[in-house]
């Protein structure tokens, strides 16, 4: 029987030959930690009376949840992180650098067919790359710091086949919503989830990325896409190592296979207050927007910035609109920078600010109070996430986003592109 | 290892923002204060009324969400004995597992046990026994070396007792 591409990632990293289901143990090739995450790590490795991290250069410490700093606690956290890099020779992405999940692919972490953990639930993003990636938690994170090694349970594999063009104003994350419809919020659990069909041969790696990161809230494991020129291409002026590009075998066996037709998709949101309450947007059009966020490590990136652009251009925000625009990594800002689209934001009246990940943890910069509606480009909308409970959050992607800052309410993007289906 | 307490009764996905807000959990790691605020978006005082051993039951994906290990240890700081859910999202079952806090996946307790009511939970056995009304479910059965983990307090405690991880004995 044939393998998928995970199946075989796991066979090659554990020395056997895995089906689903199997326990197995495997290498880790890279491993990462943010502020929200990295502290309690650090706490378990040394309650275990670790002294030194199995590998230095495999690890990656990011500071990006709240950066830079909104409190003294939240510094002392920090200063924590910064104090064990130094110590362990590990490598530290401080304010301001940007996304650990933007930084991991960008710095030369991810090669496809490699194993990837992190201490953060949508480590599941580097699937985009041909990789297996998933999160853990934080005292895994500290048993794979100390010994390089981790227990993974071989997931089944659901196949979203996507085919056809994207129709004018939908985008990759208006994919990912889709499925989040179709799947459910737990629909997926356990399981890796492999896109493939001519949509996402297509799609940028920029947007397959979106697609592997918001697998975690179908509740599966790991997404992936298989790698290709695409990839090759991103990771050649990042890495000298080469990677593994696999493909699934023709007979491999999956639990499902979901099949999507591009055309016929339209704009989607998810609704308060659950990543599975997928609407188009035109339903729901009219609800009135405090706050718009464009950014994320589902959708901060250049070609997501570039989309809220064709928008943006020559508008307005709303007055009585905050648009925050938070780049997803320096290199993003400052490609954006270069391109001029940093000016044309702050003109439109966004407020940009550096790259992190903003207000999605819902610990800083454009916390939400009782009432609020927020449209945002990330990928979580539950009670609570960006503040106050009474808040409502529509995950949308980066041109809905646009389009509703420009006119104050929930607003179907393609009123401004010129096609209205 | 048997666990025997009252049960507070939740719904279908609560996530790892509600168990802990991401409001609190990026300023400190004093599990003492952190765990003030545990469950607050749902029940307010929860962290206040909360005893020692009492038993969490709830529907479908428990802890759906962040892998933010903050979750499963500000229940077990308030000393919250077992979490029984319909289902569980997959890291939020691990990180209970790694710190040392039962997890138990039984289909069909939550929809017949009630707020209040005393549940008595053999985690060897796979057995959930509500003592209120008297009756008896099958849970899914646990990997040994999860139950041995959760017997043995949790990853780090595991380590220590060992000195080695225990997953290193399931390589083939």
């Amino acid at each position: 029987m044939g393998k998928t591409i995970t199946e075989k990632i796991l066979s090659r990293a554990s020395g056997h030959d895995v089906s689903p289901g199997d326990i197995i143990v495997a290498p880790i090739d890279a491993c990462v930690a943010h502020d929200g995450t990295a502290p309690l790590a650090i706490r378990a490795f040394r309650e275990m009376g670790a002294r030194k991290v199995w590998d230095p250069s495999r690890v990656a410490l990011v500071i990006d949840h709240i950066a830079p700093s909104s409190s003294e606690g939240t510094s002392n956290l920090h200063i924590m992180m910064r104090q064990f890099a130094a110590e362990q020779g590990i490598r530290l992405f401080d304010v301001g650098e940007g996304i650990c999940h933007q930084l991991m692919p960008e710095k030369g972490y991810v090669l496809p067919g490699r194993v990837i953990v992190g201490a953060d639930s949508h480590t599941c993003t580097y699937g985009a790359f041909g990789a297996f990636s998933t999160g853990i938690g934080s005292t895994e994170l500290a048993a794979v710091l100390v010994s390089g090694k981790l227990w993974f349970k071989v997931p089944e594999t659901i196949r979203c086949l996507i085919s056809g063009r994207l129709p004018q104003g939908v985008l990759p994350k208006d994919v990912i919503l889709h499925l989040l419809g179709l799947i459910g919020a737990d629909g997926a659990t356990y399981k890796a989830i492999e896109f493939s069909g001519s949509t996402v041969a297509e799609m940028s790696v920029s947007g397959r990325m979106t697609l592997c990161n918001m697998v975690v809230e179908m509740g599966a494991k790991s997404g992936i896409v298989e790698p290709d020129e695409k990839v090759r291409e991103f990771l050649r002026r990042r890495t000298e190592a080469e990677g593994e590009y696999l493909k699934s075998d023709p007979d491999a066996e999956y639990s499902d296979t979901i099949r999507v037709s591009a055309e016929g998709l339209e704009p989607l949101v998810a609704c308060p207050s659950s990543v599975d309450n997928v609407r188009p947007v035109r339903e729901v059009e009219g609800a009135k927007v405090d706050q718009v966020f464009l950014g994320s490590c589902t959708n901060g990136r250049l070609e997501d910035l570039l989309e809220a652009a064709r928008i943006l251009k020559g508008r307005r925000v709303k007055e009585g609109v905050r648009m925050l625009v938070i780049p997803a990594s320096r290199e993003v800002y400052l490609e954006a920078l270069r391109m001029g689209l940093l000016q044309m934001f702050a003109e439109a009246g966004c407020s940009i600010y550096g790259p992190g990940c903003g207000p999605c943890p819902g610990g800083h910069l454009g916390v939400l109070g009782q009432g609020e509606i927020c449209v945002s480009t990330s990928n979580r909308n539950f009670v609570g996430r960006m503040g106050s409970k009474e808040a409502q959050i529509y995950l949308a992607s980066p041109l809905t986003a646009a389009a509703s800052a420009v006119t104050g309410e929930l607003t179907d993007p393609r009123r401004f592109l010129g096609e209205r289906s | 290892m048997t666990i025997k307490g009252q049960v507070w009764k939740f719904g279908d996905a609560v996530s790892t923002d509600a168990i802990i807000s991401g409001k609190y959990k990026f300023k400190t790691i004093d599990l003492e204060e952190l765990s003030q605020h545990a469950m607050e978006t749902l029940v307010p005082d929860f962290a206040k009324r909360v005893k020692r051993g009492d038993v969490i039951v709830a529907g479908e994906n428990f802890g759906c969400g962040s892998s933010r290990e903050q979750a499963p240890l500000v229940l077990k700081h308030l000393g919250v004995g077992a979490i029984v859910a319909k289902s569980f999202a997959r890291i939020f079952y691990r990180n209970c597992v790694n710190v040392g806090l039962p997890v138990v996946e039984c289909r069909e307790a939550p929809d017949r046990t009630r707020q209040g009511d005393t549940l008595e939970i053999d985690l060897r056995k796979g057995l959930v026994v509500n003592l209120t009304t008297g009756e008896t479910f099958r849970a899914k059965p646990m990997p040994e070396f999860l139950l041995q983990m959760l017997e043995d307090g949790g990853l780090v405690e595991q380590f220590k007792k060992y000195g080695e991880f225990r997953w290193s004995t399931l390589s083939r």
